[in-house]
């Protein structure tokens, strides 16, 4: 663990690495209300060889608004650490100006505003510009382009495509490598198809069949860029069994696996790496964790957890990457080598602001073609926000809100249980609401909206269990998700304190009345990782919700009580 | 169309919570081991011996995957000559109903003391695995498994 002032001599280049040139003159360009493509590919090169790294992208082809999160605790030794900062505090971090673009990309306050000010981010046409730009600039033999999972997965046409949609766009880019989470949830078979057939190496070091612990994937390529010789080496999340649901993988372990990686890292140096890079999808406190026990790794590329950082984190040797997601980011990494070992990194943020970019017109032509069987139903208005709504946080989002009260009044339940997803756009006041928009908070491939019973005891039961999920001290017992979400239910929680006795005040909204231990109550949820779960999907739950509703409107949520943080 | 409500098991709630439930695999009432039932267990093989730590390598997941199966590996550090050899491992849990998962006999013409099997696990507790050598030295140690509910990841 580096201590903050460590980070900020590391950030401020007084190691040997050069490190985190973050968002460079963007601030003050910001502050001109001025942004070119210019300004955001600007880049002092440095040696022979450029790592690209977008990650989480979850199948977001068309540019869009995704507001960071205003609640990001970090607990036991990533507390108060980046990437756990937020707004202020993550601002005066980084010296980020308030009200800038980059304060706009990165924290969540005040973002109505910005998002009116600076457009949406992302979208694959001009990541596409992006990358092209430095391919042109550096060579194409010098860059290698890499994702780190969670790109197949997120909207609508991904999931009646199988994530074709997500597979042609990444071939077309000429992504080198990629490793998997939300991708193994289109089941074994798919995933294997695509691996095994696609122009991209799939790579998973820590999947191992069930039975022999043979490994599913590839674990590494080795590439040559630059004249250096790079090792990648894939790490899927290791908690897809536990997340998501396992019997669409049935015969698939994970885990961390920590020694076989150390292995990978040292049959990697032995076939002359000079650079050995982690593509991982295990979440920043993992990788923070893992990064000061596997010897050897240069640079781990983070994903899963969606943070964002202009600058890079350094633990030993090793220094870690943040991208961000939703496609609103592409990270550069410039590198030196000098007698086959990495002499000197130089990084930069790349923020992906739309309305700055001209869209690749060969990339724009490719999404509207694989859009197009899908375009009328998608631009399909079903309602309109008065209200911001947004997922991301750890115990609470507006969108999550919307979707709990739309369990609530269309399943006639006392309370309602939304997942702690951390994907799905976000939608400004005054926006109409689109099927677009309800699929992209909603598209998974085991949707079903259940109605059942369940008694007070077990309510507490299940929000322990997730809670523990988030905030146990060790990050190798995290999951990755936020807190589930809850309607019609408030409650209290100690994050401090350990499985089974951080939650507690469980109260019926609608009563007043506390929830009873012994007593049922018919709850409504989605995304159970149960075989066979039954009820209509969430997306038409939803839709029918917010036509009914006409302008959504949701109160400020405030039945959540934090402690302990 | 109408999705009736239906009355579940404890188990179905669990699963469709979001998760596998796996202590809510037993019927409630049921009791548990715990520290002191592995204590007195191992009293039974070893008396009042001391326990020593190291040698003894114990691999199992910090999470449980599937409760059901839960895959446990275990190698302890010693030549396997006729002179110097390991004679058996045992592992518990201390927190399933019955705690004894598995023992293992050796001879030095096991050329390596290692072994893996796969156990059930009721809920979140901790494996315990012990290992006796021919000149009679014991050693230990521990580790903890969390089964978890799951769902809600990403």
């Amino acid at each position: 663990m580096i201590s903050r002032r460590e980070f900020l001599q590391a950030t401020a280049a007084a190691s040997a690495l050069t490190i985190g040139s973050g968002l460079g003159s963007l601030g003050r360009v910001a502050a001109q209300q001025r942004l070119t493509q210019a300004d955001i590919t600007k880049f002092d090169p440095l040696g022979t060889v450029t790592l690209l790294h977008v990650t989480d992208i979850h199948a977001q082809l068309m540019p869009l608004h995704f507001r960071e999160p205003s609640v990001n605790l970090g607990v036991g030794e990533a507390k108060g650490q980046p990437p756990h900062l937020t707004d202020a505090e993550f601002r005066n971090y980084f010296k980020i100006a308030t009200n800038s673009a980059d304060a706009f990309a990165l924290t969540a306050d005040d973002f109505v505003q910005l998002a009116r000010n600076y457009g949406r981010m992302g979208g694959m046409d001009r990541i596409a510009t992006l990358i092209g730009a430095v391919r042109a600039e550096r060579g194409a033999d010098k860059v290698l382009l890499l994702d780190g999972g969670d790109a197949w997965q997120g909207s609508w046409t991904s999931l009646q495509t199988k994530g074709q949609d997500m597979i042609d766009v990444m071939s077309a880019l000429k992504v080198d490598a990629m490793t998997g989470h939300w991708e193994f949830t289109y089941g074994a078979e798919r995933v294997k198809q695509v691996a095994d057939t696609a122009p991209f190496a799939f790579l998973a070091q820590n999947i191992r069949d069930n039975e022999w612990q043979e490994p599913v994937f590839e674990a590494r390529k080795m590439f040559e860029r630059g004249g250096a010789k790079i090792a990648v080496i894939g790490q899927a999340l290791p908690r897809t069994a536990v997340a998501n649901p396992r019997w669409m993988f049935p015969k698939w372990e994970f885990g961390i696996r920590e020694e076989d990686m150390q292995k990978q890292v040292d049959e990697a140096r032995a076939d002359g790496a000079s650079i050995v890079v982690l593509l991982s999808h295990n979440g920043f406190d993992v990788d923070r964790k893992l990064a000061g026990r596997v010897k050897g790794l240069d640079v781990i590329l983070t994903g899963h957890t969606h943070d964002a950082m202009p600058g890079l984190v350094k633990v030993g040797n090793t220094v870690l990457v943040a991208s961000g997601s939703h496609g609103k980011f592409v990270s550069r990494l410039d590198i030196a080598v000098k007698d086959n070992k990495v002499a000197d990194i130089r990084f930069k943020l790349m923020p992906v602001f739309a309305d700055a970019i001209a869209p690749d017109p060969a990339m724009s032509k490719l999404v509207e073609q694989v859009r197009a069987p899908f375009a009328k139903e998608l631009s399909r208005v079903v309602g309109k926000t008065d209200s911001l709504l947004y997922r991301r946080g750890n115990f609470n989002g507006t969108f999550d809100d919307l979707i709990c009260n739309a369990m609530l009044a269309e399943r006639d339940a006392e309370i309602a249980l939304s997942p702690g997803f951390r994907w799905g756009g976000t939608l400004l006041p005054e926006e109409n609401i689109t099927w677009e928009h309800v699929t992209n908070a909603t598209a998974i491939t085991y949707p079903n909206c259940y109605r059942n019973q369940m008694t007070g005891a077990q309510l507490k039961e299940v929000l322990e269990d997730i809670a523990d999920n988030i905030f146990h001290p060790d990050p190798y017992f995290q999951g990755g998700g936020d807190m589930v979400r809850i309607g019609g239910m408030g409650y209290s929680i100690d994050v401090g304190q350990v499985m089974g006795s951080r939650i507690s005040n469980l109260t019926h909204l609608k009563t007043g009345k506390p929830i009873e231990a012994s007593k049922n109550y018919t709850v409504s949820g989605w995304a159970s990782i149960s075989e066979n779960t039954q009820g209509p999907p969430i997306w038409d739950v939803l839709a029918a919700h917010v036509s009914r509703v006409g302008a959504v409107k949701i109160e400020p949520n405030t039945a959540v009580k934090v402690t302990g943080a | 169309m109408s999705w009736t409500t239906v009355a579940t098991t404890r188990r179905e709630t669990l699963t469709l919570a979001g998760i596998a439930g796996l202590a809510a695999l037993l019927a409630p009432r049921m009791s548990f081991a715990d520290e002191a039932t592995v204590a007195a267990e191992i009293k039974k093989l070893y008396g009042d011996k001391k326990f020593d730590s190291g040698k003894v390598k114990l691999d199992v997941p910090e999470i449980a995957e599937n409760g059901l199966v839960v895959p446990v590996n275990v190698e302890v550090e010693s030549p396997m000559t006729e002179t110097d050899y390991v004679k058996a491992v045992h592992v518990f849990a201390d927190g399933n109903p019955l705690p004894g998962i598995v023992s293992y006999k050796f001879t030095p013409a096991c050329g390596k003391a290692a072994a893996s099997t796969r156990m059930r696990l009721a809920q979140t507790q901790n494996i315990i695995c012990i290992a006796e050598m021919s000149n009679g030295s014991l050693y230990m140690t521990k580790s903890n498994v969390k089964v978890t509910i799951g769902g809600c990841g990403g």
